[in-house]
């Protein structure tokens, strides 16, 4: 409004100048899409058509015989899902069970990333000498290559020589004999790893969010006489509320898809309770060869996971509206 | 309003994520180097990738001289070598030659990926008639040109170690399945941490190649004629029970077994005085001898056999085990390709790759060399003329090994974390596997 204002106040001074100013610096119209483009043809290239042609080839009988010529593999139909769905069938049965182990995976590596997270960005929150060490400190397993950081991991938890066992045995903790990587151990190794891996995502979220809340707000509460935990649930939860929304889907997204720590963990041999959906798919499609019911997996773990996104979306946003 | 588009737009590319398996290229035009460079993916078969290429490279660098045809060399681990040539033959992204297990001869026949071997391709690498007659047994399915010719050849063999068994008063290497055990017994001592036999109990090759013998001798098959798998026959889980039973009831293999994903793993037991016994191919003498012992430390004996065999059971303790080597149909330099084939197979290097690798000739004029007259390679040799068997030439081979060889290392890790594994548990392992494989086929 302001602008058009003063544009027509001028255009009965001095006409030229005015008009042609704002014209000058304006760049083309074309140049936003542009620079977009090379965006857009990545994501295009990287996630688009790779995830349509999953959806293509969940509907091929794509086995050994048309590997090679993938495009001719015949239709399937629906067939592929109608394997992977089939809870009484061996195939639908592990599927159905890796989905479970996934969630309980999922659940229990986001509540500790968070709560870990959450606590480290409030101990930090003000300033103290050997703050800014604590920091980098706790950033190094996220800053770390996946693949050095768990196959560290993997050595520590191995039975024989593994610092875990040796750490242990030593207190007199255990027997020193534990199999951490096999058997219902193998879930609990997993879960810390992920979250050694994932908390100082939630960390670094929860630090940066915690610097736009105004130290005018704890100041005031501290003089009315508000202690540590009233002050974190009177203000740090609620005004955190926007970062927490899209921390916690992404937290959860990423732990539901993780493929990278066990099968670094376990290589090609994964224990049953650790068969995360993830490396499930992906052990599915090379045991037997048929990546027709591989990409039907996919494609299910696909919907769920926009589902539940769907679902939890509006769910938080109306929360926040209504906070 | 720009907090949500942010918020969404991060969602759907974490979301989109979820659809791992379609990054398969259709591009099948270019396979490995054209002109004059070839690329070639062996397999391990030395006491490392980096002992392979040593062993290799000069090797190749003679083939470079006589040729004039550069090789690329990748040496890959075998836990991942099929996955890579699957993911070659869909991509197109591929070696000009490559080893194979020769048990999948049949099953990457199938996807149509391999050149065949005809009357001409023969004739490029010096003619079928120059390999042993035993070795070409599998090299495909009956009734198809082949699509691999024979490289390495490998047998299973009990080794035991000299100074442990003479520490037992034990004089003679076991003759029966009954005796093995026995001795087994007494080998171990498992408050000190030593034991009669080791087992690598997370390798699925391995695992599955056992489940095989012991199947046969417990008169029972995997693939029926028609080629359909029967995997729940009471002599496989009789047979697998068998081998199992070594961690799980006779208690002479350490639990810690069950986490050995390599052959290698196993030796270093053997070698490190933990273990007394085990049961490997034949070119585990090289990681043996790499590992400080020397050829008078340990000896070899077939794998004993049940006695009284079960109704039906046959005399089998290995299968026609060895490497295979390959040419990719999409090479665009198969001439140069078989001249690889056939410089690794002339008797020249035959005799210097196989005895550097610890593994038996595949060519008849080099089988004869000095080098292959020891103690230890004829019992090997017996073993392959004697009482081996060949794996089923069906394209289900490969599914067998992984399904069959993947619930076998899971009930290993069930034993050693002190669950139940026994008939029951074998046959359900068995019925999902069977399963699996059916909803691959």
């Amino acid at each position: 409004m302001a602008t058009s204002t003063s544009a027509r106040t001028g255009r009965a001074r001095a006409p030229r100048p005015v008009r042609r100013a704002p014209r000058s610096t304006l760049a083309p119209r074309w140049l936003p899409y542009v620079l977009l483009a090379p965006a857009l043809l990545f994501e295009l290239l990287v996630h688009i058509v790779p995830m349509l042609t999953g959806i293509y080839i969940s509907t091929l009988e794509l086995t050994q015989f048309y590997v090679r010529r993938w495009l001719q593999a015949p239709s399937a139909g629906l067939g592929n899902f109608d394997i992977a769905l089939d809870v009484d069938g061996a195939i639908g049965a592990s599927l159905l069970r890796s989905f479970g182990i996934t969630f309980a995976f999922t659940i229990a590596t986001l509540a500790l990333s968070w709560s870990l997270g959450m606590f480290a960005a409030v101990l930090l929150q003000r300033p103290f000498p050997g703050r800014n060490v604590l920091r980098t400190l706790f950033l190094v397993p996220y800053a770390l290559p996946v693949y050095a950081g768990v196959i560290v991991w993997k050595f520590m938890l191995g039975r024989d020589n593994g610092m875990v066992n040796s750490l242990l045995g030593g207190l007199g903790i255990t027997d020193g004999d534990t199999f951490w990587l096999l058997g219902d151990n193998a879930f609990v190794s997993t879960v810390v790893v992920a979250v050694w891996r994932l908390w100082p995502f939630a960390f670094l979220t929860l630090m940066a969010g915690l610097q736009s809340i105004p130290n005018e707000v704890y100041e005031a509460a501290a003089v009315d006489g508000a202690g540590m935990w009233q002050q974190f649930r009177s203000f740090t939860l609620p005004m955190l509320r926007p970062v927490n929304q899209v921390l916690l889907l992404v937290l959860f997204l990423w732990s539901f898809n993780d493929f990278n720590v066990p099968y670094i963990l376990f290589g090609q041999s994964v224990p049953a309770s650790a068969d995360l959906i993830s490396i499930h798919v992906y052990q599915a499609s090379f045991i037997t060869w048929n990546f027709g019911v591989g990409s039907a997996m996919s494609v299910l773990l696909l919907l769920v996971l926009l589902v539940i996104t769907a679902v939890y979306l509006p769910l938080s946003s109306r929360r926040l509206r209504d906070a | 309003m720009r907090r949500r588009t942010f918020s969404t737009a991060l969602i759907a590319t974490a979301t989109l994520g979820s659809v791992p398996l379609a990054s398969c290229s259709s591009d099948d035009s270019g396979s490995g180097g054209g002109g004059d460079t070839l690329k070639y993916w062996a397999s391990n078969q030395g006491t490392s990738l980096d002992n392979d290429v040593e062993i290799l490279t000069p090797e190749l660098e003679k083939f470079t001289q006589q040729t004039g045809i550069t090789v690329e060399l990748e040496v890959i681990p075998w836990d991942s070598l099929l996955q890579r040539i699957l993911s070659a033959t869909a991509s197109g992204d591929a070696p000009d030659v490559l080893n194979i297990g020769n048990t999948w001869s049949a099953s990457l026949q199938a996807t149509g990926a391999f050149l065949p071997f005809e009357d001409e391709q023969y004739q490029a690498i010096g003619g079928k008639d120059k390999f042993l007659e035993s070795s070409l047994g599998s090299t495909g399915a009956e009734g198809q040109p082949p699509t691999s010719v024979p490289l390495y050849g490998l047998a299973y063999g009990l080794f035991y170690s000299k100074a442990m068994f003479a520490e037992a008063g034990i004089t003679e290497p076991p003759a029966t399945w009954a005796d093995l055990v026995a001795d087994a017994k007494q080998l171990t001592d498992a408050a000190a941490d030593r034991w009669g036999m080791t087992v690598a109990g997370a390798s699925y090759t391995e695992n599955s190649h056992f489940a095989f013998m012991f199947g046969k001798q417990n008169g029972a098959e995997f693939f029926d004629d028609e080629g359909q798998p029967t995997f729940t026959e009471a002599g496989n889980v009789a047979g697998i029970q068998q081998y199992l039973a070594l961690m799980s009831t006779d208690r002479v293999v350490s639990p810690s077994a069950a986490e050995h994903p390599t052959t290698n793993d196993m030796i270093a037991d053997f070698t490190s005085r933990k273990a007394a016994m085990f049961m490997g191919q034949n070119n585990s003498e090289a990681t043996i001898l790499s590992n400080g012992m020397t050829v008078d430390d340990y000896g070899v004996a077939p794998i004993p056999i049940l006695d009284p065999l079960p109704a039906g059971g046959q005399r089998v303790n290995s299968h026609v085990a060895g490497i295979n080597i390959s040419v990719f149909a999409d090479s665009e330099n198969t001439e140069g390709a078989l001249k690889l084939v056939q410089f690794l197979t002339s008797p020249e290097e035959q005799v210097v790759l196989n005895q550097k690798f610890g593994s038996l000739p595949v060519v008849a004029e080099a089988a004869s060399d000095a080098a292959f007259q020891t103690e230890n390679l004829k019992t090997f040799n017996a073993v392959l003329s004697d009482t081996a068997a060949p794996l089923p030439m069906i394209p289900n081979e490969s599914q067998f090994e992984t399904t069959v060889g993947q619930a076998m290392q899971d009930l290993f890790g069930r034993i050693a974390t002190g669950q139940p594994a026994g008939t029951a548990e074998i046959t359900r392992a068995l019925e999902g596997a069977q399963q699996q494989m059916a909803g691959g086929a």
